[in-house]
């Protein structure tokens, strides 16, 4: 780390303190965000069709639940693998500090994890769990029996209260997966000693920003699960979740402006180092990539796509294009705020600036390996608790 | 606090624990020191440093900070006022580790001063607040500590510091123990619940760094604060910060 700091040093522009060379929360910090975003916004789109009973939606409710799962398993690693002392990582809940708004991540985490997320998935493919089980034999329908917790019980009465428990169980969750990311936005927006964090908007733009990186995440996994599988998409679905991305978009789009618009007009202290950090030091990862590829070009092309003018096989390479945008846009929407709001010094006088090391303890291959974990985890989990092959009853008489 | 502690108590005995260890402070005083017959403060008094940076290398020697230039509990700033230029000219080679350069033509010069920069010991500590483990506290005596032995490294505290008093203590610094722990000034803390002053105190050939006990009356600290008009950093933090600056510069944070 220390050759790092020598190279940085030559960079340093203006006056910082001296203690502030180093950029203190690296590449991981960004990541965590960014992924407790996709578990948030994830799950948000499978709330759709539960408590808004959005019907176009459905295929993608399992496979959205099942994506929110893969990444809130690796949420917590970019922030254990960050930490100076992972071996005392429990700490954050055996001797919680609760003034902390750290200390509680460990809780929330925990219980959106086996409260709400765990919960729900049981009781949705309990039915289906069981039939497994009895079907497929070896380690695989051993872990299914497993997953039974014992319970074979798949009368329509019984599976009809399971039903009863998902949508109970998904109201507790909403606003549970809006809290958990709200928090997280919460972690920087409550330090008041910097003023590119310091906003209580903060929160709210995590998670707008959460639903549009969910979203998206979502519709890009059905795309190509669908594409892998050779199963035609279903047009009212991916259709409408292109909407709602759309709308989440707009929201986003609004809070964003809103924020920078109360910066630039209340004209704090500070003010001046904030111009130049936007225009100057994350102009490419701001103005470039988070504004104008990440937000502006996808609210456009998802406007065109909505027209109609296009056939539904280019509205789908629309979608594969602004998605991926889209996942690029809000990461860099993360980076903007936890490396953008370190470059800037307390002092409002200078700027330091981040290198990314290659490799080694948070560099780049490492912030790679936890991006690239939570798929594999998708795919064993796809494997394992299909999300489309054996359809709930409305999903065969929609098929029928 | 105690809530907490009653918590712990609940957690060990529900995970079976024998013992369970709390924390032991980092920087243990010596034994029969009454933390409750002391109230510190330090004054800084702008107008008599000479930027000779004695204080913040007997600051690296005393409380083993690595000799990196990135790394300080305390440092010297040079604030310089050009002739004709707006906002001031800042600038702190090494921390003032070495002393200043003669930068600056001195024709040009309408004012210039050193600002001694160290934590501040806020009454009202960002960084003891958002700690997640309590490894930052604040003593009784007003000191801010960090124990390094419950320190997990997450910096929050360090983003949390208005003030850039705080570093996260090099995996390759000299003190083993305090490896990729938050790090920042004591008040000499092991000095001064012996009776000392604080190193970077002890050094100062102008005086310019005073420490003293806002608990006892005939104190040089308490009465400079008492009577003369002195100024804290960044005072709209709400920190309530208890290193007193005399004649300080309103531009100066
Ligand atoms: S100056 Fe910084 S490190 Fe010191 S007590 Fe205040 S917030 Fe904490
Ligand atoms: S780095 Fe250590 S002292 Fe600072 S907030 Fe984290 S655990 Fe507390």
């Amino acid at each position: 780390m220390s050759e790092i700091l020598w190279q940085v040093l030559q960079h340093v522009q203006g006056y910082i303190y001296p203690n502030e060379v180093e950029v203190n929360w690296s590449v991981l910090i960004a990541l965590y965000p960014y992924i407790t975003g996709l578990v948030a916004g994830a799950f948000i789109v499978a709330s759709l069709e539960r408590i808004f009973k959005v019907e176009a939606v459905k295929p993608t409710y399992r496979l959205a639940l099942l994506t929110a799962l893969a990444f809130l398993l690796c949420a917590p690693l970019p922030l254990v693998a960050h930490l100076g002392h992972p071996e005392r990582a429990l700490e954050i809940m055996m001797t919680p500090h609760l003034s902390s708004a750290m200390a509680g991540f460990g809780f929330v985490y925990a219980w959106y994890l086996m409260a709400v997320l765990l919960i729900e998935l049981y009781f949705d493919y309990r039915k289906d769990i069981v039939m497994w089980s009895q079907e497929v034999g070896g380690i695989k329908g051993f872990i299914y029996k497993i997953l039974t917790l014992g319970d074979y019980n798949i009368s329509d009465e019984a599976v009809k209260a399971d039903n009863k428990i998902v949508n109970i169980v998904t109201v507790i969750g909403l606003p549970s997966a809006a809290f958990l990311h709200g928090y997280v936005g919460f972690i920087f927006g409550s330090v008041k000693a910097n003023h590119w964090w310091s906003s209580p908007l903060m929160p709210i733009i995590f998670l707008f920003s959460a639903m549009v990186s969910g979203i998206a995440l979502v519709l890009l996994i059905y795309i190509v699960s669908s594409y892998i599988r050779g199963v035609e998409l279903d047009r009212a679905c991916t259709d409408t979740l292109a909407n709602y991305l759309l709308y989440s978009y707009l929201l986003d789009l609004s809070l964003e402006f809103m924020e920078l618009a109360h910066l630039f007009y209340t004209q704090e202290e500070g003010i001046d180092a904030i111009r130049v950090l936007i225009t100057d030091k994350l102009f490419w990862t701001f103005i470039v990539i988070q504004v104008f590829l990440g937000t502006l070009v996808p609210i456009f092309l998802l406007i065109i796509a909505r027209t109609g003018i296009f056939k539904f096989n280019v509205r789908k390479w629309i979608y594969i294009f602004v998605t991926t945008l889209t996942l690029i846009g809000v990461f860099a929407m993360r980076w903007n705020v936890v490396i953008g709001g370190q470059l800037i010094s307390k002092t409002y006088l200078g700027y330091t600036t981040y290198i990314m090391p290659l490799f080694g303890p948070e560099s780049l291959s490492l912030a790679l390996a936890i991006w690239i974990l939570p798929f594999i985890i998708l795919a064993v989990l796809i494997k394992l608790l299909p999300p489309w092959e054996h359809p709930h009853e409305w999903e065969k008489t929609e098929a029928e | 606090m105690v809530s907490r502690r009653k918590f712990l108590a609940i957690i060990a005995a529900v995970a079976g624990f024998a013992s369970f260890k709390r924390k032991v402070a980092a920087q243990e005083p010596v034994e029969g020191y009454d933390w409750n017959k002391h109230k510190y403060a330090f004054v800084v008094d702008t107008t008599r440093c000479i930027g000779c940076g004695r204080c913040v290398r007997a600051c690296k020697i005393e409380n083993e900070v690595p000799m990196k230039p990135f790394y300080f509990r305390t440092w010297v700033e040079r604030w310089v006022w050009l002739k004709d230029e707006e906002g001031p000219k800042v600038d702190s080679p090494n921390g003032g580790f070495d002393g200043f350069p003669p930068t600056y033509d001195e024709r040009m010069i309408s004012k210039s001063y050193y600002v001694p920069k160290l934590c501040n010991h806020c009454d009202r500590p960002p960084c003891v607040q958002v700690c997640p483990v309590g490894a930052t506290y604040k003593t009784k005596d007003g000191v801010v500590l960090v124990d390094e032995k419950y320190c997990i490294g997450c910096r929050y505290c360090i983003q949390a510091c208005p003030y850039g008093a705080r570093y996260l203590y090099p995996a390759d610094g000299p003190r083993e123990t305090r490896r990729n722990t938050a790090d920042k000034c004591t008040w000499c803390y092991h000095r001064i619940t012996r009776g000392y002053k604080p190193a970077c105190v002890e050094v100062c050939p102008v005086g310019a760094r005073k420490f003293g006990d806002l608990m006892d009356p005939e104190d040089e600290v308490r009465k400079i604060i008492e009577e003369r008009r002195v100024q804290v950093l960044k005072p709209d933090m709400g920190t309530l910060p208890q290193v007193y600056y005399i004649e300080l510069d309103s531009e100066v944070r």
